[in-house]
């Protein structure tokens, strides 16, 4: 494992204009603000944060399949922009998170999945023949679907023929956008135990992003949390779940639910205080709704304070040197 | 009829014609639901649920065969009901959370045309009030700005964002029933929290009867007073949320169980349970026990039979063992 980052976000913003109201001007929706995040060979990034705070729109950027309105992404140290397209398409696939949208209703299971190969010129007929029944055993679905279109298929199922595209091409970099979130536990774990398979013996590097903690610990080695656009913790996998620093953090893992029939939906504590993204709350984002919030929480934005591990950004932190692992 | 059940399914079966021959895809199945109850259907994916969902709602493709021997709705026959009765129905009594939000938000509308449609299809009210209402249910599962989130059309929004607009829409009408297929899916835990709570809030105010369908067993184990397991098209086993989690009698079941990543039980990294093999076809003639293939109970038996064993408290499973293990002495 070099410490030479494969994928790199740049101080990297993302704004979107969204009409407010029938008749009112239309206002800037900041997606992104000003995120750096760095990819590092073989590691397994996880992505978590509430719905709606840029985690998709991070993934498209990296995919180069959004521009950003300010910053840089950068592959292997050089400009994404500019770069082949196709040659990029085989080091880096994704995985998208609504399996309806991405797979197109016209083209048969078996056109989808070999797609990549064909693009790329990859073996003849009959090697991607293997390749794709290959494929589909390892995602678990049976040979029979090859012939079968999209809309006869069930959500798990479709989901598995996206993972199946993806991976046919052996690519370097996955970016995972709630990969197994359609997908009942058996199969999830499959699923999972195959992404730790392909990483062990291909040196695979992922991003993924998922709302499920359980599997963000299980296969991440380092984790992100994300915040109305602002990635406001990063550390070690065993130090976020151990000793999450940020209030928000330790909200989401504190809202898990584990399966006991026992207990019942807990209170998050957060309150409905939304941040409402066209009007971010002025200081820092999350203070209307932080269980420790300080006066000046209001009033200054908080910077990334640097940890052993990554950073936290939240003025509980930034007034003395952090002890390691407090 | 106070004690009647809400819904009640007997014998449920749904056919779908496929070049290879007749897909079963769903074989017979029965349950019951009352006002104020929580229903949680999990199981395997492609297993029939979401089909199921859609045969009670009257939403199937035309090409899909339903027969039942009872599909009831506070008494109404829903076999028997015309297109009218049951669009009547439908939003107004009871609605739906479907799966894939993009698949059922109409990509020309904005999120107001569609949130405020039902309401005035069913509900004598004002435009202006349809429109209070739907800014209200958006402020309720979340949305901020929710007045602005009205213009905007699906694909403006994140995924979880689109799945709260399906969340309120079927809101609406305050419906007597909900079925909500993997309505939390593409939400973060606190807001699936959130919305669990609103949900379980509203179902007891309005005495409201919930059908869940979830891979999350987290959830399942939260708010569900029954449960229900699903496998190729079964129902294998049904019972209070408490004994399934606690003593899982199926081995499908157990197996389910086994899979999911508990943190303190699996290290991190390490390899988690899975169920080895594949689910069977189910075109064509369908016999015996259907995870037979991938049980490591079997026995020679489960080649023809699966009967359906009761426990206490309306536990119900289908094994050739009256425990759900095999012991030495099963024989034929
Ligand atoms: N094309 C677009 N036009 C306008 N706004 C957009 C567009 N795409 C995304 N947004 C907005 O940008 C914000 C971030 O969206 P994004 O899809 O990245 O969220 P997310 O973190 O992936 O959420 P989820 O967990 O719900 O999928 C949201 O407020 C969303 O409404
Ligand atoms: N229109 C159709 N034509 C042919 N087969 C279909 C059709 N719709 C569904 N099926 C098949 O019926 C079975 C049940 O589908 P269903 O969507 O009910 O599964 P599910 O239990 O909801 O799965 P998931 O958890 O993945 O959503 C699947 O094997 C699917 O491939
Ligand atoms: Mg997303
Ligand atoms: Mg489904």
């Amino acid at each position: 494992m070099t410490n030479k980052p494969v994928l790199e976000l740049k101080n990297v913003s993302k704004t979107y204009t969204i009409k407010q109201g029938l008749f009112g001007k239309p206002k800037p929706l900041r997606a992104l603000n000003d995120v750096s995040l760095n990819l590092q060979h073989g590691e397994v990034l996880g992505l978590v944060g509430e719905s709606g705070c840029g985690k998709s729109t991070l993934a498209k950027i990296l995919l180069g399949l959004e521009a950003p309105s300010e910053g840089q992404v950068l592959v292997d140290g050089q400009a994404l922009a500019g770069q082949d397209r196709i040659a990029l398409s085989r080091r880096i696939q994704p995985i998208f998170q609504d399996p309806y949208s991405s797979l197109n209703p016209r083209k048969s299971i078996e056109d989808i999945i070999t797609l990549p190969l064909r693009v790329h010129g990859i073996g003849d007929s009959a090697s991607r023949d293997r390749e794709l029944h290959k494929m589909l055993d390892i995602v678990g679905l049976p040979a029979r679907v090859a012939r079968s279109y999209p809309s006869q298929m069930s959500g798990g199922q479709r989901q598995r023929v996206a993972i199946a595209r993806a991976l046919i091409m052996k690519p370097e970099i996955v970016i995972c956008d709630e990969p197994t979130s359609a997908l009942d536990v058996s199969v999830q774990s499959q699923i999972l135990n195959l992404l730790a398979d392909l990483r062990a013996e291909f040196g695979l590097t992922y991003l993924f992003i998922s709302h499920n903690l359980a599997v963000v610990e299980h296969l991440a080695t380092r984790v992100a949390v994300m915040y109305l656009g602002r990635i406001v913790e990063e550390a070690d996998v065993a130090t976020l779940f151990e000793t999450a620093r940020h209030p928000y953090s330790r909200a989401l893992l504190a809202s898990v639910l584990t399966p006991d029939p026992d207990m019942g939906v807990p209170d998050t504590q957060l309150g409905a205080a939304y941040p409402n993204p066209i009007a971010p709350p002025s200081g820092c984002a999350f203070h209307p709704r932080c269980a420790k919030v300080m006066p000046h929480c209001s009033r200054i934005a908080p910077w990334p304070v640097p940890t052993s591990d990554g950073h936290v950004e939240c003025h509980l932190y930034d007034q003395q040197p952090l002890q390691a692992a407090s | 009829m106070n004690d009647a059940p809400l819904l009640s399914v007997r014998g449920l079966t749904l056919d779908i014609p496929t070049s290879g021959g007749t897909l079963h895809a769903v074989r017979g199945i029965d349950f019951d639901l009352n006002r104020g109850e929580t229903l949680c259907i999990v199981g395997e994916s492609g297993s029939g649920k979401s089909l199921t969902s859609l045969a009670l709602m009257g939403l199937l493709a035309p090409k899909i065969r339903r027969t039942a021997v009872r599909m009831t709705f506070d008494g109404t026959d829903l076999q028997k009901a015309s297109r009218r009765q049951l669009r009547q129905l439908r939003g107004d009594r009871m609605s739906m959370i479907f799966q894939e939000p993009m698949t059922s938000l109409n990509p020309a509308y904005t999120i107001g045309d569609q949130l405020t449609e039902t309401l005035l299809l069913h509900k004598k009210v004002s435009r202006a009030k349809a429109r209070a209402r739907a800014i209200e249910l958006l402020e309720k599962v979340g949305i901020t700005a929710a007045e602005s989130r009205l213009s905007q059309y699906p694909h403006q929004l994140s995924g979880g964002l689109r799945q709260r607009v399906m969340i309120a829409m079927a809101l609406m009408c305050e419906p007597e029933l909900i079925i909500a297929d993997e309505p939390t899916t593409a939400l973060d835990v606190t807001i699936q929290a959130q919305i669990l709570r609103l949900l379980v809030d509203l179902q007891r105010e309005m005495n409201m009867a919930l059908i869940l369908i979830t891979h999350d067993l987290g959830v399942v184990a939260r708010v569900a007073d029954k449960v229900a397991v699903m496998y190729a098209g079964e129902l294998v086993e049904t019972g209070p949320a408490s004994a399934i989690f606690r003593n899982p009698a199926h081995p499908y079941t157990r197996g389910l169980i086994n899979c999911i990543p508990v943190p303190g039980r699996n290290e991190r990294g390490a390899r988690l349970g899975t169920i080895p093999g594949i689910v069977p076809s189910l075109v064509g003639e369908v016999t015996g026990c259907p995870f037979r293939g991938r049980c490591d109970q079997r026995v020679a038996i489960c080649d023809t039979a699966a009967p359906l064993r009761r426990l206490p408290d309306g536990h119900e499973f289908r094994c050739v063992h009256p425990d759900g293990h095999r012991h030495e002495e099963v024989t034929a």
